[in-house]
């Protein structure tokens, strides 16, 4: 039988990965954006799976809103990311560096 | 409560979002040099859902959308508080943008749609609501920090703020479905209801715990800080002036109310990491200041510092504990706002200078903005009998009424090493050599702004903190 636990599981090692995903890599930075919606979808598993588990509608009403929350970010981020590689070139995690201490 | 009822609590609401789709309309429709009418129209759209919310509907704590959102006094100090700062950052904006040859409408559009978040923040009390009102502010701000987008340094601050923003959204919104999860429920005061000591729930305060961290990302307290001194860096300046504003006191309202109304019963969960935030900010804002040569670095590290204070505040609980922290913030938004409007005058032919030393025998080639800018940092130091002085006196006295004194005797050793920095750029001023005069055309704004705001923390205006403190005393009662 498939419960609650391994919902917040799956969702917790989802969660973890795409953190692991942000910190670890350092080569491009689209990886990071997909890193970001992976935990939002860890999110929303662990959402869905409470929901179900508390048979309370709230769960998924937030699933939606974090769902149409990450198209927004997502269309944001990418265009910021363009005008970033417009004006440099190139999107390696490395090079962004002009500011520093 | 019928619908219309319900809407005529949200009117600045609704009026703020309407307007700025009017103005995006607006300017999409009328190409050419309506840059002009949508600043203006921006600033009067701010004023008037400001004096909405002053003399709006007054039934306080007024519960609106099934406890999504409320109106009460608390909402109501910040709604002001935050409109009137964005009306004057975008003000303080249009000399600068036209000379950066920026003047685009957009501008002042997404300064509204940031506003229209905030005003969600403060009111809101539940998960959800919580969670797009950071959105709807946060998407706004990540396009304003890569506004200068032919800039190889304002688009990295933009992604920089970006990638760091929705991480800290996805751990909030994390423990936000912990929270959900462990509690059932998304509304603050069903989850006081439920987080309670006698039955202690290892999920909930799992979920606190990342709730915690995402709002602390927001406030920029150290050990969330580092996006801070590169987006202040990077952004244009009134855009940074901005973001050093309005932001901090609606993420910190946002915390406080989050806080105080959903987990009163777990206090003694989230009073130390509050405690240790506050230390390790102060700590981080005071140590890391010393060595830039960068004003906007400079103020980034300022910020991080003025937060630890605030958090002081949150962390000695009561009415005392959140009265003290809105006075700060409160003083902090005008003593940063002045600054800004003095660090945008350091205008010479060929651009901005962002550079400390550029300041050096200010008092030779000007003046007024020496003097003024003496002023402000000597309050931003907190050394009597400046306002700001005062701001840091309430905190520590909240704090050792709330049995911190070692949270208060942290401060203010923090608040020694801090005015190190703050007197250094005074000593810059007064008594190094002269460099290059700034120019002087610079538009009355600026020039007023910064007045009043040093004309505000001067000493002998007592009644100005008294009122200040009035007002937030009633503000926080509504938490209580």
């Amino acid at each position: 039988m498939i419960g609650l636990g391994h919902y917040l599981t799956v969702a917790a090692i989802l969660f973890a990965i795409g953190m692991a995903g942000i910190f670890l890599n350092r080569k491009n930075i689209i990886v990071i954006l997909m890193s970001i919606e992976l935990m939002l979808l860890a999110v929303n598993i662990n959402l869905v799976a409470f929901s179900q588990f508390w048979g309370d509608l709230t769960g998924q009403v937030f699933a939606f809103m974090v769902l149409t929350v990450a198209a927004a970010e997502a269309a944001v981020g990418l265009a910021i990311l363009v005008s970033y590689f417009r004006n440099r070139g190139d999107i390696a995690v490395e090079d962004a560096n002009l500011m520093k201490n | 409560m019928s619908m219309v009822e319900t809407l005529s609590f949200a009117v600045p609401e609704l009026f703020l979002v309407l307007a700025a789709m009017a103005l995006l309309i607006f300017g999409v429709f009328t190409k050419e040099s309506n840059t002009r009418q949508i600043t203006l129209g921006s600033v009067l759209v701010l004023v008037a859902a400001s004096l909405f919310v002053i003399f709006g509907p007054k039934e306080q704590g007024t519960s609106l959308f099934e406890g999504a959102f409320k109106v009460d006094g608390l909402s109501s100090f910040a709604k002001v508080v935050i409109f009137l700062s964005a009306a004057i950052t975008i003000l303080m904006s249009d000399r600068f943008l036209k000379g950066e040859q920026l003047g685009r409408f957009e501008y002042p559009v997404l300064i509204l749609l940031a506003a229209f978040g905030m005003s969600l923040m403060v009111s809101a009390t539940d998960l959800i609501s919580l969670y797009m009102g950071i959105e709807t502010q946060s998407l706004a701000l990540y396009i304003l920090a890569a506004f200068n987008r032919d800039s190889r340094r304002s688009t990295e601050a933009g992604l920089k703020y970006f990638v760091l923003g929705a991480l800290s959204s996805c751990l909030l919104l994390y423990g936000a479905s912990l929270v959900y999860g462990f509690a059932g429920a998304t509304g603050f005061a069903e989850i006081s209801k439920i987080a309670t000591i006698d039955t202690p729930n290892a999920g909930l305060i799992v979920g606190l715990v990342f709730v915690i961290c995402g709002l602390a990302f927001k406030v920029s307290a150290a050990p969330f800080h580092m996006w801070t001194p590169d987006v202040y860096e990077g952004a244009p300046t009134p855009v940074t002036a901005f973001f050093a504003a309005a932001p901090k006191f609606a993420a910190m309202v946002l915390f406080s109310r989050i806080l105080i109304s959903a987990f009163p019963n777990i206090l003694d969960q989230w009073q130390p990491i509050i405690a240790i935030i506050a230390v390790a900010s102060m700590v981080v804002g005071a140590f890391s200041a010393i060595t830039q040569k960068n004003i906007k670095r400079l103020m980034a590290y300022s910020s991080i510092s003025h937060m630890g204070y605030a958090l002081i505040g949150l962390a000695a609980l009561g009415i005392e504990g959140l009265t003290a922290l809105l006075v700060y913030m409160s003083l902090y938004i005008i003593m940063t706002v002045g600054t800004f409007a003095a660090i945008l005058q350091m205008r010479r032919r060929g651009g901005m200078s962002e550079s400390i030393a550029d300041l050096g025998g200010l008092c030779q080639t000007n003046m007024p903005l020496a003097i003024v800018m003496t002023i402000l940092f000597l309050s931003l130091a907190g050394i009597p009998p400046m306002a700001g002085f005062w701001g840091k006196l309430y905190i520590f006295s909240a704090a050792v009424e709330a049995d911190l004194l070692w949270l208060a005797i942290v401060g203010a050793v923090t608040s020694v090493v801090s005015a190190f920095y703050y007197l250094n750029v005074v000593k810059i001023i007064w008594f190094n050599e002269a460099s290059k005069p700034f120019e002087r055309d610079i538009g009355p704004f600026l020039g007023v702004t910064a007045i009043v705001a040093a004309f505000l923390m001067f000493p002998g205006l007592t009644i100005f903190i008294n009122v200040l403190r009035q007002l937030s005393l009633t503000a926080a009662g509504a938490l209580f």
